[in-house]
């Protein structure tokens, strides 16, 4: 960037703009195919058809869902905090935003190529808690309090086991800068840090017990990051109606929905990027640059979504209890022992 | 320790009114939400007034009555007694055929009819269809209850065989009017003892199936375990009935300890919650029990179709309906306990009074007793495995 | 040590339960789906389906046994007797017709489609169709007019009985005053009598009873 500040201020300004604003146009297209995916591998999975009729087996009906969104009326209730009910799916969006400042797409784009990569995703992320419980506070409505402040308390706790699990990945690579993670892992499936990273086979062998499992506990821990069941508690449909949604309508229902499907694909880029390889081919050399590394981010990023999709029709919602039961005494202890074993094992 | 155990002397919250069950004016920790008519997850229009605190419940109080739809006063309107089945049927919509089999039973024995056998073999079939298909809805929407939206649509796919069943022999799919005082509407058609067979055996692994993708999936155990739990005492001093009743551990099942129509001719078991992932008693076990009930269904029906004799079935249809004046009590087992049949008669072509005892009212009163101390996301699942219908409890 | 053996069997239970409830809903990804997409797919029903009533008026003998067995009170039938003179026909099935039927409504609205109508029918004139897409805008419309009367048709029907019934009062009033006469005539000095033998006051009828008359005529 710096040989573009011959160009001046207001090209620069231009070009920064433009910059940051890849992401979004991303996660404008991205939501519109992953809206279309669930419903449709929903279906499948219950031996139905879903869409059939808006478009070629219903591929139009995320635009008539959202043109649908954006015509409703704009309704808040007499009794509400206007200024906090209108701020909070604002809230929760740049939440999610912010941390795709610092994913990798691709070798040649990263929003912010700063060294603190990771642990400015994890603290930027926690915006989001901030913006749900605007969001149902300010509803001033009972069952909307409810979940907004389960949906607190879990998105808190499973904070602990999503940054241990992104700190064993730190520890094999030796940075938290997301793109010097993927290129630690380039060359090939076998240096994927879920496999071990590019380091000598005895060690390797050694670490590929703890970097699964610790690769499964991130994963659990993303889905009650973003509220999905088994985790979906704040917005468990057959009890708390929408839970902290219930009074939201509209323009800004549609606001809470992309910031869901925005942190889907966040928690499953930053899986991807420091486990899976990022924009790595697993072929090596074969498939490889910047315009296939884009392919192969975005596919990852999609299969991890497939995962979310399939899991989350297949599985009961859990308690709260047993949501704080799981986080404190089941993850975030086996993620120790992962530390502890790691650590050693980098060591020797 | 929130103490006082006493029911409210009305079941209706004044204006104004504040009701906790310490009867101390309201702390800042408790709080009265409405589980209103309209929720996602009350099976039909049921309001519960919940007392909780933080999110422990404390009390809850059903209201009852938005499904009224005056049964028992058009019974006595009717021009003669095979009128009412079709009102009878649109009771509990789910169970259709043994809201009618108890009824057109309680007349039957009032005029001393005797049906023929084939008759009886084809009543029993058609129960036992219906079981299946009314536990194949409460699992489901059971299911639903805890999150698994999956498990809902295969229980309505199988439910769908049954129905094609139906209406291939009666011509309707939800209410039938086929089981009349003295015989049935409608024999059996040619492809239909084939076709059943065939369900039987396509249905043996979907169970199975189910089992493996709900009951016994850890994360629905533990939602389920030790919830709800009914004791065997205060499920008798209710009088539950049912799997209710089965699944707190007491092995009463009216088919065979009252024994009505053909079942004592059949091998099957009733059966009985143990405990198994957790208490007696608790939700789990009421779901295990309807699993297990829908295989012996199964099994009912597979005798019964193999030994089901020749007849006429509309041999002892009497042309006119005229009990003597007298009063009978009849009940029968339907998927959701005992339903019974009090029927008076003063000699004439009209019932002059027909109550039902619907399982479901009687049921649904455990409920506040079962969930002081739960939790609201229990409270839906206890409300669930109660398993209600509205249009029984409310008739 | 119990406890510690129970936690991790917890997990392994946790574990190995979601991963067979996974591969359940993965096989059935590639199970056909099982909708059929009404409206361009429809379904073909059994040949008992209970849907849309239909009448054959021209089978109705107007005896008012689907009315009374409608548990609903949604058929109203109006009949007309017949003068002798008039020929009605007969029906397919045999009976000799003998009333006319100026009003048979189906109100399908009220219809809980029970088919308690379909039996007592002596002819089989009613029954269950398999139509179901019946549905109209205005509700007035699903009342079923099935009678074929003309309103001349049925003036003149109600003037013919009005006639007929007014003959046959006439005539039972000419025989009960020639009869007054006769007696009257025929005993002059006799002792009054205030009754008679059975023989000379033979009671008085009314028109002669029909076998084909049935109760509801309204």
């Amino acid at each position: 960037m710096d040989a573009l500040q011959n160009l001046g201020v207001w090209a620069s300004v231009l070009l920064a703009v433009v910059w940051s604003a890849l992401p979004i146009v991303f996660i404008l297209l991205y939501a519109l195919v992953t809206l279309y995916m669930e419903m449709k591998v929903a279906a499948h999975m219950q031996d139905r058809l879903a869409y059939m009729r808006t478009g070629w087996h219903g591929t139009l009906q995320p635009f008539a869902d959202i043109l649908k969104l954006l015509q409703k009326e704009d309704t808040i209730s007499v009794a509400a905090d206007k200024k906090l009910f209108m701020l909070a799916p604002y809230v929760v969006f740049v939440g999610t935003y912010g941390a795709f400042s610092t994913i990798p797409f691709t070798s040649l784009y990263i929003g912010s190529n700063i060294d603190l990569g990771a642990f400015f995703i994890v603290a930027v992320s926690s915006l989001v808690v901030v913006g749900i419980l605007m969001g149902g506070w300010a509803s001033n409505n009972k069952w909307s309090i409810f979940g907004a402040m389960r949906s607190a308390a879990q998105m808190v706790s499973y904070e602990i086991p999503t940054a241990l699990a992104i700190l064993i990945a730190v520890m094999i690579t030796g940075s938290l800068n997301l793109q010097e993670v993927t290129k630690f892992q380039e060359g090939g499936i076998q240096n994927w840090v879920v496999f071990g990273g590019p380091l000598p086979l005895t060690q390797k062998l050694l670490l590929i017990p703890f970097t699964l499992v610790t690769f499964l506990i991130l994963f659990i821990a993303s889905l009650a990051e973003v509220n999905r069941t088994p985790f979906d508690l704040p917005e468990a449909e057959s009890e708390l109606v929408q839970g902290f949604n219930t009074e939201y309508s509209g323009m800004r229902f549609a606001m809470f929905y992309l910031a869901e499907y925005a942190n889907m694909f966040l928690v499953a880029a930053v899986a991807v990027s420091l486990f899976l390889g990022g924009w790595a081919s697993p072929f090596g050399s074969f498939m490889s640059g910047p315009v296939w590394g884009l392919f192969w981010f975005v596919g990852k990023g999609m299969v991890l979504v497939f995962l979310q999709i399939w899991i989350r029709w297949t599985l009961p919602r859990l308690r709260v209890d047993q949501l704080m039961y799981t986080s404190w005494k089941v993850l975030t202890p086996f993620l120790f022992v992962c530390i502890f074993a790691v650590g050693i094992i980098l060591v020797l | 320790m929130i103490e006082s155990k006493t029911l409210p002397t009305s079941y209706v919250t004044q204006p104004g009114e504040i009701r906790t069950s310490s009867g101390k004016t309201l702390h800042t920790d408790e709080m009265i939400i409405n589980m209103g008519p309209q929720h996602p997850s009350t099976h039909g229009v049921l309001r519960l007034e919940i007392v909780v605190d933080g999110e422990i419940i404390v009390d809850v109080i059903p209201h009852i009555g938005y499904l009224h739809r005056c049964f028992e006063k058009h019974a006595e309107h009717m021009t003669n007694y095979q009128q009412v089945l079709p009102y009878a049927d649109r009771m509990d919509y789910v169970a259709a055929m043994n809201m009618e089999h108890g009824y057109a039973l309680a007349v039957e024995r009032m005029m001393k009819i005797e049906v023929p056998e084939r008759v009886e073999y084809i009543r029993v079939i058609m129960a036992e269809l219906q079981r299946i298909a009314s536990h194949l809805i409460a699992v489901g929407t059971f299911g639903i209850d805890a999150g698994a939206f999956t498990p809902f649509l295969y229980a309505f796919h199988d439910r769908e065989h049954i129905l094609d069943l139906y209406e291939m022999t009666c011509g309707a799919r939800l209410l039938y009017n086929y089981i009349w005082i003295g015989g049935v509407s409608h024999d059996l058609p040619p492809q239909f003892i084939d076709k059943a067979k065939e369900f039987c055996t396509y249905f043996k692994p979907r169970i199975k199936q189910f089992n493996d993708l709900l009951t016994f999936n850890e994360i629905f155990v533990k939602r389920c375990a030790n919830v709800g739990v009914l004791p065997k005492d205060v499920a008798i001093n209710y009088a539950c009935s049912g799997p209710m009743l089965r699944a707190s551990g007491v092995n009463w099942d009216l088919r065979r300890d009252d024994p009505y129509s053909v079942y004592n001719r059949f091998e099957w078991e009733p059966q009985v919650g143990k405990g198994e992932m957790g208490t007696v008693g608790d939700t789990w076990d009421r779901h295990i029990v309807r699993m297990r009930e829908m295989e012996q269904s199964v099994r009912i029906i597979e005798q019964a179709l193999a030994g089901i004799p020749p007849g006429n079935v509309q041999a002892a249809i009497p042309k006119r309906i005229r009990p003597e004046a007298g009063e009978i009590y009849a009940r029968t087992e339907t998927p959701r306990g005992e339903l019974g049949y009090y029927v008076i008669s003063d000699g004439s072509t009209t019932p002059f009074r027909v109550k039902a005892r619907s399982p479901a009212f009687v049921n649904l009163s455990v409920l506040p007793e079962i969930s002081r101390g739960a939790m609201i996301a229990d409270l839906v699942l206890i409300a669930g495995s109660v398993d209600i219908v509205l249009g029984e409890v409310d008739r | 040590m119990n406890a510690v053996r129970g936690y991790f069997r917890n997990i392994w239970l946790a574990l190995s339960t979601v991963a067979i409830g996974m591969k359940i809903t993965f096989k059935h990804l590639f199970v056909p789906a099982v909708t059929v997409q009404y409206p361009d797919v429809k379904m073909k029903l059994p040949e008992r389906a209970r849907n849309r009533l239909y009448v054959n008026i021209d089978d109705c003998i107007g005896c008012d046994q689907c009315s009374m067995a409608c548990p609903v009170d949604c058929i109203i039938i109006e009949t007309i007797k017949s003068t002798p003179d008039q020929d009605l026909g007969t029906t397919s099935t045999g009976h000799k017709k003998k009333l006319h039927v100026p009003r048979f409504d189906i109100d399908i609205a009220k219809c809980c489609y029970c088919g308690l109508c379909v039996y007592p029918c002596p002819t089989e004139c009613i029954v269950m169709t398999d139509v179901y897409e019946f549905s109209e805008f205005d509700r007035h419309n699903l009342i079923y007019n099935y009678s074929i009367m003309t309103p001349q048709e049925i003036e003149m029907a109600t003037e013919k009985l009005k006639k007929a019934e007014e003959e046959a009062a006439a005539k039972k009033a000419a025989a009960a005053a020639a009869k007054a006469a006769l007696t009257a005539a025929a005993q002059p000095s006799a002792l009054p009598t205030t009754g008679g033998t059975a023989a000379q006051n033979p009671k008085p009828t009314g028109p002669a009873p029909d076998s084909s008359q049935q109760p509801g005529n309204s």
